[in-house]
């Protein structure tokens, strides 16, 4: 691959978001004007990098549970014996994504208590609105011919499924957890108000202590993850698709 | 059950399951000595006077039957708002019931059971609503008798019993202060983002090159998580407000309303240019032609065929941006900005549930009501738009 300007300006943040992860203390000069009375200038109350490592481990676990089950649901509503439900699904996910994060993750506290868990709860529910709705668009847009010609080589349902028909939704599916991947972050950033331990602890601290330099430190690393694992999944998202593209038009 | 078995609706088998759950394995009601203490659990005999405890039973199992089975659409949605009716109405009285006289430290509030049976006749409710088909003009009107039925028990009082209206209450001029803020902040940074949007997106439709750049800065503003972007927002605006002469005048500070509206406006560009752009490439080129061919000038075509048909596009991402707007505007809260958020925060900080619930209920009627209106708005001006285009070919 050539390392093109854009590749090197993302290769180059991120080593920059790694370097002010692992040694903080370097970029102390740059925060420092920000910091009134002697404050702290480097987040003290534990470590940017556990926080961050922590971030990213409640964003993956809810977003593989709420791919694997908005799959399986999205599946079961394509089916035939799941037809019923396809047009209360399709209006439960419009009706879901106006449920605002915060209210989904305020709502989950009664129901859990305080923690990580209604975070995960809130992250779940939340991340399988997108994920459900692009399966769904995915798994009902197929190109007729080519479920035909499937079904023409006499694969069963199970084979036209796994063979044809979610290698064909894979781009639109993967989308959806694009999108999921970015609403996880910025809800569990709003998880530390329910005691999470996320990165949104640097920012709501510094915001309680008037810190500038924190508040700065936490969105600026949010915002550059958030960025990059967007900027990352749609990558991968075009590299699937263009194999996709190939391979259809090498067997045409 | 061989010779003429009976077909169940498999919804219909969900929603019973869900409801039955909901009558036996949870609480109706908690009740709580007072605002802070956690709650014990009151089954719907407990909580509610035996009449009403049987009429209530009676209510969602006649419901409940109706969905089972495989019978006529108004049935079904007759069968489910009736149940909700029931919910709503009795979980007044439950209370009532179940507050001591003359104590007022102590609260009642819905309880698990209670809302796992609105969930499961709010699934039949939306499901025979979807399958009816209402017109535009039919679902605002139904929006519009559900929001003078809620109106009219509110007003009765006979929900006043329950903690979350005590929260209210207690701090009702504050509760509306917050809401007009609230308000004001999502709309206010939408009108600014569909002042600022659609011309842009306009340009970007004529101008190519500037297409890609400006749709990827806007792609990167909204992905940054709102706290993020709030806090981002803090360090520039607080600069200007210090420096610039005039600026703390009219408003302009670090933290409070200022980073929120242009963090708010920041996101809202987005849906609002991509729209603007998306609906006039999507406008047909025979259109034009015919425009340009009656002489035209390029801003009549502008105003009066490429931006009407592309209306109904760009509404859409009008509501895409106010629904989601009612939402992170409740995170304004968190940096001083004011809205219902308000009372989230100080509610988790307080453990006090209801005052989380206080914040959140109206939060997500709002975003619910707005996104009815705008789809219906929506639908509206596409089957206008459909039919003068099929009044002129």
């Amino acid at each position: 691959m050539k390392l093109s300007l854009p590749v090197f300006l993302r290769l180059f943040v991120l080593a920059l978001l790694i370097c002010f992860l692992v040694r903080p203390d370097w970029f102390e000069p740059v925060f420092k004007p920000l910091t009134q009375n002697n404050a702290p200038v480097i987040y003290n109350h534990g470590s940017l990098l556990t926080l961050t490592l922590q971030h990213l481990r409640i964003v993956f676990i809810a977003t593989s549970a709420a791919a694997a089950v908005a799959l399986a649901l999205a599946i079961l509503v394509t089916r035939p014996i799941g037809a019923e439900f396809l047009p209360l699904s399709r209006s439960l996910v419009n009706i879901g994504q106006t449920f605002p994060p915060v209210a989904v993750l305020a709502l989950a506290v009664p129901a859990i208590g305080f923690g990580e868990k209604p975070t995960l709860i809130a992250l779940f529910l939340y991340g399988l609105l997108p994920i459900f709705e692009n399966a769904l668009t995915g798994l009902t847009n197929l190109p007729v011919a080519v479920v035909e010609a499937a079904r023409g080589v006499g694969m069963n349902e199970r084979q036209r499924l796994v063979k044809v028909e979610l290698p064909l939704a894979l781009p639109v599916i993967l989308a959806g957890i694009r999108l999921s991947v970015v609403i996880s972050l910025a809800t569990a950033t709003i998880g530390s108000t329910v005691a999470a331990k996320t990165l949104g602890e640097v920012i709501i601290a510094g915001l309680i202590s008037n810190n500038l330099a924190f508040v700065l430190q936490g969105g600026l690393i949010v915002g550059i993850l958030a960025v990059l694992i967007y900027d990352g999944l749609s990558a991968v998202e075009r590299m699937l698709a263009r194999r996709m593209g190939l391979s259809v038009a090498r067997a045409a | 059950m061989s010779g003429n078995r009976i077909r169940l609706d498999k919804l219909g088998v969900v929603i019973a399951a869900i409801a039955v759950c909901g009558v036996f394995l949870a609480p109706f009601a908690t009740f709580r000595a007072n605002r802070i203490v956690p709650g014990e659990a009151r089954t719907i005999f407990e909580a509610l006077p035996s009449w009403a405890a049987v009429t209530l039973l009676l209510v969602l199992a006649v419901a409940a039957i109706i969905a089972l089975l495989r019978v006529a659409l108004p049935w079904r949605l007759a069968a489910s708002l009736a149940a909700l009716a029931a919910l709503m109405l009795l979980v007044g009285l439950a209370a009532n019931h179940l507050t001591p006289p003359e104590n007022t430290y102590a609260r009642v509030s819905p309880a698990s059971g209670f809302w796992l049976l609105n969930f499961a006749f709010a699934l039949l409710a939306a499901d025979s609503f979807t399958r009816l088909r209402l017109t535009p003009v039919a679902r605002i009107a139904v929006l519009a008798l559900a929001a003078l039925a809620v109106a009219a028990i509110l007003y009765s009082g006979s929900w006043n019993g329950l903690s979350i209206l005590k929260e209210y209450a207690n701090r009702a001029d504050s509760f509306w202060a917050e809401a007009t803020k609230h308000v004001t902040l999502a709309l206010g940074s939408l009108a600014a983002a569909v002042v600022a949007g659609i011309p842009l997106g306009i340009l970007c439709h004529r101008v190519p090159a500037l297409r890609d750049a400006v749709l990827n800065v806007l792609n990167i503003i909204q992905t940054i998580p709102s706290i993020a972007l709030f806090g981002i927002l803090i360090a520039p605006l607080g600069w200007i407000a210090v420096h610039v002469p005039g600026a703390a005048e009219i408003g302009i500070r670090g933290i409070g309303a200022a980073p929120a509206f242009v963090a708010l406006f920041l996101y809202s560009l987005l849906p609002v240019v991509a729209n603007t752009v998306v609906g006039l490439a999507g406008v047909p080129p025979a259109a034009n032609d015919a425009a340009r061919g009656v002489g035209m000038t390029a801003r009549q075509r502008l105003f009066s065929i490429e931006f009407p048909l592309a209306f109904p596009v760009i509404l859409t991402g009008i509501r895409i941006v106010l629904v989601q707007n009612i939402g992170l505007a409740t995170i304004a809260a968190l940096i001083g900005g004011g809205g219902f958020g308000v009372f989230v925060f100080q509610g988790i900080g307080q453990t006090a549930m209801d005052l989380v619930l206080l914040g959140a209920v109206p939060t997500v009627v709002l975003a619910f009501a707005a996104a009815i209106i705008l789809d219906a708005a929506t639908e509206m001006t596409a089957f206008n738009g459909a039919r003068n285009e099929a009044v002129t070919a």
